[in-house]
């Protein structure tokens, strides 16, 4: 462990020790806790963390997250009440005035890990941490050493859940550094089907750590369509950690979405354990101003006969910068694999930068892995096309970055959701207002 | 009234000089064509009027309406009323047709002091000019020239000139590639268009459109310079014989 770390897991010693010792969690939070302390913070020496130097977090001291917000706060995130279950978590914790979890199918529960870690642990004691690394990712070490609260949703043996599962994890921001560590465990039984969205914001500007771990465990033949939306201020810190297990002829869709954040980096860990499995993974990043956004994807094809697809787009401006790792491996007898990675990005200043790097290790020989990675500049013969018909130079850039990058949130099955998203994708864009309502 | 008024028009690109001191004068409501072999800079002429930034204008001017036109941006060019069809016409993916088209249309007209129009007279208008180009309204679903054949590209370009409604319109071999059927809805299209307010100059390498649009004047570039202007009747020598027996004379052009 580095000196830096050390002082870091010193401040977060303090932390850890004022949890309440009694909490059925405190079994589990002692050895994250533990893992976190072996580990230590990764340094750009560490293969994994190679792109990503996450000093700015090492050297800050972030304090817990506190405070309430009031319903305009979270307007912003929001869906119409009715079209979804609605979760919001402010500061980490469960806000049940703000939320609105509406009517459920027989045997659902969906519920805030707080509250079902007192009333019946036993049903989240088999899944919590099963697939999520804290041997491998400090990161979900720390989040595990800091469990208190989440969201738990168990959707049983043949029920499809009608309307998706919304989280909101809303953190207040103020001039000092807070951190939070939020949790999401859901549990897909055989045949079963949901969908899920996470969305993190702010209210107010300031420092922050969101270092989030999802735990999302799909049973045979289940369909899981997961989205992940990164909205919160540009000075936050983001880590997140997405793991996914699927059991036999299951169907996975996670798409993510990052607009806000400083520094980001999103970890996504996908074991397809067992035959006929499908996993699609898409990825849309807005960067400017000086943001940095790392998406490290690693996805095992444990068993034959399982596919999985992974399309990322990343539009980058000013000085911001992003990563993309896609890493594919492919288990000895995992044969029939076939696994697509696509990483298509857009430079629009020159001091942009991007690094895309596919990792391939194959031990089977009968797969078929490719992998293709793009990165371009506005073409100057489209830009001409759109000026020689009226259309003004910053609304032709706009008009083909909009279709550059709409192309990942068309495909949005949720409607409402599409639309939000748009307009997010719109106000990001210079003079996006002028393409509003009109595609 | 002049419409177009071109003098010693000296345009190179990567340093490479290709147009080589071009004079020409369109008034409105005429009909020129410009014809000439391949490489002579035909295209260049083009797209120098429209204003694509990888061409330098190393000398001359040109004045449209009286304003000079190298003054203006390309889309400033286009809301004053330039109008390029594409020889290549440019697929936008991820851009759809009607959207574009209601951006530009809406740009043309906030030029011209006038409302933008609403969803409903859009597609009027939409209605209305698909029918001088026999174009199906399925096409604008897509994206912008996207997946498009030849010939639907050029009568895409015809269709946008008749949304936009320019005072000047320069078409780089729209005819090119098309059948004869196509030729002549595109010949038709252009001819409706026509009228005492409106100019076209017609590049192309055929007699063949000329059948059917028939031009006021007819010049011979060569090599970065027009080297014979005409009547009519020039396309069809030109036609019989190509253009070697204008080679002889390139060191005299005759005036018009
Ligand atoms: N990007 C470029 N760099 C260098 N030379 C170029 C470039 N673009 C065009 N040229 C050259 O400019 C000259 C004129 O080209 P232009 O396209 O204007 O000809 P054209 O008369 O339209 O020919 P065509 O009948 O084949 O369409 C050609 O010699 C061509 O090779
Ligand atoms: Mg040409």
């Amino acid at each position: 462990m580095t000196t830096q770390a050390m002082i870091e897991s010193d401040t977060f010693q303090a932390a850890f020790e004022a949890l309440d010792t009694q909490s059925p969690l405190h079994e589990l939070r002692s050895k994250g806790f533990e893992r976190f302390r072996e580990l230590g913070f990764p340094t750009r020496r560490d293969e994994e963390w190679r792109y990503t130097n996450i000093k700015p977090i090492t050297t800050t001291t972030f304090k817990p997250a506190s405070g309430s917000i009031t319903k305009e706060s979270i307007t912003p995130y929001t869906l119409s009440d009715t079209s979804c279950h609605q979760m919001v978590f402010v500061n980490g914790r469960f806000a049940a005035e703000l939320s609105d979890v509406g009517t459920l199918e027989a045997g659902v529960r969906l519920e805030s890990i707080a509250t079902i870690s007192e009333s019946s642990f036993d049903m989240i004691a088999p899944h919590l941490g099963s697939c999520a690394e804290i041997e491998r990712e400090v990161f979900t070490a720390l989040n595990t050493a800091f469990i208190e609260d989440g969201l738990f949703l168990l959707v049983p043996r043949d029920v499809d859940l009608e309307k998706p599962v919304h989280v909101i994890f809303i953190t207040t921001l103020g001039s000092a550094a807070v951190v939070t560590h939020p949790r999401i465990l859901i549990v897909a039984e055989e045949n079963s089907r949901a969908t899920i969205i996470e969305t993190y914001g702010s209210d107010g500007d300031g420092v922050c750590l969101t270092n989030p771990v999802t735990e999302i465990i799909v049973g045979e033949n289940a369909i899981i369509d997961h989205y992940k939306i990164e909205q919160e201020s540009e000075e936050a810190y983001h880590i997140s950690s997405l793991n996914v297990r699927q059991h036999r002829s299951s169907n996975v869709t996670s798409h993510n979405y990052s607009f806000g954040g400083r520094l980001v980096r999103n970890n996504l860990n996908c074991a397809l354990d067992d035959e006929g499995c499908e996993a699609t993974f898409n990825g849309l990043t807005i960067g400017h101003g000086r943001q940095h956004v790392d998406n490290y994807l690693r996805i095992d094809h444990n068993k034959p006969n399982c596919n999985s697809w992974e399309y990322y787009k990343t539009v980058l401006d000013d000085q911001s910068r992003g990563v993309f790792c896609g890493r594919i491996y492919v288990a000895p007898d995992a044969q029939k694999t076939d696994a697509k990675q696509t990483s298509m990005n857009l430079l629009l200043s020159e001091e942009a930068s991007i690094t895309t790097m596919p990792q391939l290790d194959i031990f089977a020989d009968d797969v078929k892995c490719t992998h293709g990675a793009t990165i371009g500049q506005i073409e100057e013969s489209q830009l001409f096309y759109l000026q020689s018909r009226g259309i003004d130079k910053v609304a032709a850039k706009t008009l083909l970055i909009y279709a550059f990058a709409n192309e990942t949130i068309a495909e949005i099955k949720i409607e409402e959701l599409r639309t939000r998203l748009e307009r997010v994708l719109l106000d990001r864009l210079p003079r996006g207002e002028l393409l509003q309502g009109g595609l | 009234m002049t419409m177009l008024e071109i003098r010693n028009l000296h345009a190179s690109i990567e340093g490479k000089e290709i147009l080589k001191g071009i004079d020409l004068v369109v008034n409105a409501g005429e009909v020129h064509s410009i014809m000439g072999p391949n490489g002579s800079g035909k295209s260049t002429l083009a797209r120098v009027l429209a204003g694509e930034a990888c061409y330098e204008v190393t000398e001359g001017e040109i004045l449209f309406k009286g304003k000079n036109l190298l003054d203006l941006e390309p889309d400033e060019r286009a809301r004053e009323g330039v109008f390029m069809a594409f020889q290549y016409p440019v697929e936008v993916p991820g851009v759809s047709t009607k959207y574009f088209l209601k951006a530009s249309v809406n740009a043309m007209r906030k030029h011209r002091g006038l409302d933008e129009l609403d969803a409903f007279d859009f597609l009027e208008l939409i209605k209305e000019k698909l029918k001088l180009v026999h174009m199906d309204e399925s096409l604008l679903d897509r994206a912008v020239n996207e997946g498009f054949s030849g010939g639907e590209k050029k009568r895409a370009e015809i269709f946008q000139m008749a949304m936009l409604d320019p005072c000047l319109g320069v078409l780089d071999e729209t005819d090119s590639g098309l059948d004869i059927d196509a030729l002549r809805i595109v010949a038709e299209g252009v001819n409706k268009l026509r009228g005492p307010d409106r100019s076209f100059i017609l590049i192309t390498h055929y007699q063949r459109l000329l059948n059917y649009v028939v031009p006021d004047f007819v010049h011979v570039l060569l090599d970065g310079r027009i080297v014979r202007s005409g009547g009519k009747e020039l396309a069809l020598e030109l036609e019989e014989n190509g253009y070697s027996f204008i080679n002889g004379e390139i060191n005299e052009p005759v005036s018009v």
